[in-house]
């Protein structure tokens, strides 16, 4: 079997007296969406900026791409090819939907540092900002100013600029948040066919969408992965049962 | 046509009348007034690129107000008293030539602003604010304490300095040279913000984690647009500093940095314009208001209260309405 895109090897973070990763360990095979769940406070979160290179990790190690970027910056990681969504929307809101899909084709291509030739006129760049609009179903929306989108609708434009970043991987945060029945049905069948160009590391809240979509789910309780498999096995895992799905029935 | 750029060729054509109108009814001190609205319109222009496109509140503009002033007062002090700047290790002569001291004005201000920037650019917020107030006072106390050119009492220069082809001591034609710099500013400062790095910039502003998302790194383009703001403030300073033929500290002092924040504010954070039309309105009120009374900056302040809190997009704001997403 060849390198997964990206491995987490043992990974350790503490807050104080509060382990907020313990140990973790988990990995993204290429074409599969891997679901990453738990609890509220379980330190989904935590791992994430780990991944994506917010927070450095106490001890352990982070594989991408066949390198080691345990130390490296959010920026460099990027760089690497880590398209990331946030749990918060987090736009240029006084841009318009166009604009902020253009800032993340900008990004791909790397040369911001020019400073005479219209941006907005740059027909590559353009093209990659409307396939990625389009792709999101969000082309109607090009003109609109951010700040005026539905919430739904900003959860589609994060997904929009991940993808004119042409990332290897996807990290993605809570896509579904708020979105409701239609839109998360929409997206649901959207990341259905992305993981066949690039792999998704899925933080979830939605049970439904969580197994309905992922290859594999990764059960984080108190800092630790309590267990790793298939959807099936995930719902009949003792473990998970007591510690996580269980409280979810009684809820 | 938008609105906004009826009201920013509205705003050109009043400048240009009113300096005409003194012209023929031989005002030469509505003149000097019109020519200093063009000036701290530069000033502004620069301070707007990193406050309005960037979002870097800097107190501290009149450091490269007066580096850019006393570009001028060092280099034309030393041509008319016909002593060399340095002799060793190759000699170095003073200048009254306007196109050399504008270039040694704005290479000076963007190394000045890249220091300042590369250190100030590690705090934000208040902290911003104040490192970059403080660097401003340093710069102030220096000149101050600084014997050789005219320390406290600043440096006046006898003759205004030359421009090839003009008589720049004639106060239409150095209006007509200022307003013409002013110009060229606007359209440099309009093409940068129309461009891939005005757009890095601006996103920047507004989500410095989304930029770092897509792999740019804010702290840079921070840095770069301090660095052509400073320069473009040290500009409209040897301009400023030619107009009175007379440098002094003051050009450093923070009541300076503050005026030129006024001007973008007055006239509207963030949009081209803006400065041109607060500084304009910064002018008249001084004339008119300072006609009336010693105290007109109560008025200026009440004033300024008002923009603050009912029209943030300030004069131009006010009259082209919100500034739309434009592709």
């Amino acid at each position: 079997m060849t390198e997964p895109i990206l491995s987490v090897h043992n990974i350790c973070k503490s807050f104080g007296a509060l382990k907020a990763s313990n140990d973790v360990s988990l990995d993204l095979r290429e074409g599969e969406i891997h679901a990453l769940i738990g609890p509220n406070g379980a330190g989904k979160s935590t791992l994430i900026q780990q991944i994506a290179g917010g927070l450095r990790p106490d001890s352990g190690t982070i594989r991408f791409n066949g390198a080691d970027i345990t130390r490296e910056s959010t920026v460099a990681r990027a760089r690497r090819g880590l398209g990331r969504t946030f749990q918060i929307s987090s736009l240029a809101m006084d841009m318009s939907v166009l604009q902020n899909a253009m800032l993340g084709a900008l990004g791909r291509r790397g040369d911001a540092l020019r400073f005479f030739t219209p941006v907005m006129k740059d027909s590559a760049l353009l093209d990659v900002a409307h396939d990625a609009l389009a792709q999101v179903g969000l082309e109607d929306f090009a003109a609109a100013r951010t700040a005026e989108l539905s919430h739904g609708q900003r959860r589609q434009l994060e997904v929009a600029v991940a993808l004119t970043l042409s990332p290897r991987a996807f990290l993605m945060d809570e896509p579904m948040a708020g979105l409701g029945t239609e839109g998360s049905h929409r997206l649901m069948g959207f990341l259905d066919t992305l993981r066949q160009r690039a792999p998704i590391l899925l933080v979830e809240h939605d049970m439904d969408a969580v197994f309905s979509l992922a290859d594999r789910i990764s059960v984080l309780v108190y800092g630790e992965v309590i267990a790793t498999g298939a959807g099936p096995e995930i719902r009949v895992d003792p473990l998970v049962r007591s510690a996580y799905l269980g409280e979810e029935a009684e809820a | 046509m938008r609105a906004e750029t009826i009201l920013n060729a509205a705003l050109l054509a009043m400048l240009v009348a009113v300096a005409l109108w003194a012209w023929t009814a031989d005002e030469p001190f509505i003149i000097t007034l019109v020519t200093k609205v063009a000036i701290f319109a530069i000033a502004g222009i620069g301070l707007n690129l990193a406050l309005g496109l960037g979002g870097l509140v800097s107190l501290g503009h009149a450091a490269f107000f007066g580096i850019g002033g006393y570009a001028m007062g060092i280099l034309a002090s030393h041509a008319q008293s016909y002593t060399p700047l340095m002799e060793w290790p190759l000699l170095v002569e003073g200048t009254k030539s306007m196109p050399v001291i504008w270039l040694v004005a704005i290479l000076a201000g963007a190394l000045t602003a890249l220091v300042i920037g590369a250190l100030s650019l590690r705090t934000t917020g208040v902290y911003f604010i104040m490192i970059t107030l403080a660097f401003g006072q340093m710069f102030y106390y220096f000149a101050i304490s600084w014997p050789a050119y005219g320390g406290e009492d600043g440096l006046p220069i006898y003759v205004r300095n030359g421009f090839p082809g003009l008589n720049t001591l004639d106060p239409i034609q150095y209006f007509a040279l200022c307003f013409a710099v002013m110009c060229a500013v606007l359209l440099l400062v309009a093409r940068i913000a129309a461009s891939p790095f005005g757009l890095a910039l601006s996103g920047a502003r507004q989500n410095p984690q989304r930029v770092q998302a897509v792999g740019l790194v804010p702290y840079r383009l921070f840095l770069v647009a301090f660095t052509i703001s400073g320069a473009i403030t040290a500009l409209s300073g040897a301009l400023y500093a030619d107009l009175n033929r007379f440098v002094s500290p003051t050009m450093f002092s923070w009541q300076t940095s503050g005026e030129i924040m006024i001007f973008v504010i007055l006239g509207g954070v963030g949009r081209l314009f803006g400065p041109v039309a607060g500084a304009a309105l910064f002018i008249a009120l001084e004339h008119v208001l300072g006609g009336l009374s010693e105290f007109w900056h109560i008025y200026l302040g009440a004033l300024l209260l008002v923009v603050v809190l009912f029209a943030r997009g300030g004069l131009i704001g006010l009259v082209a309405g919100r500034e739309v997403a434009h592709d």
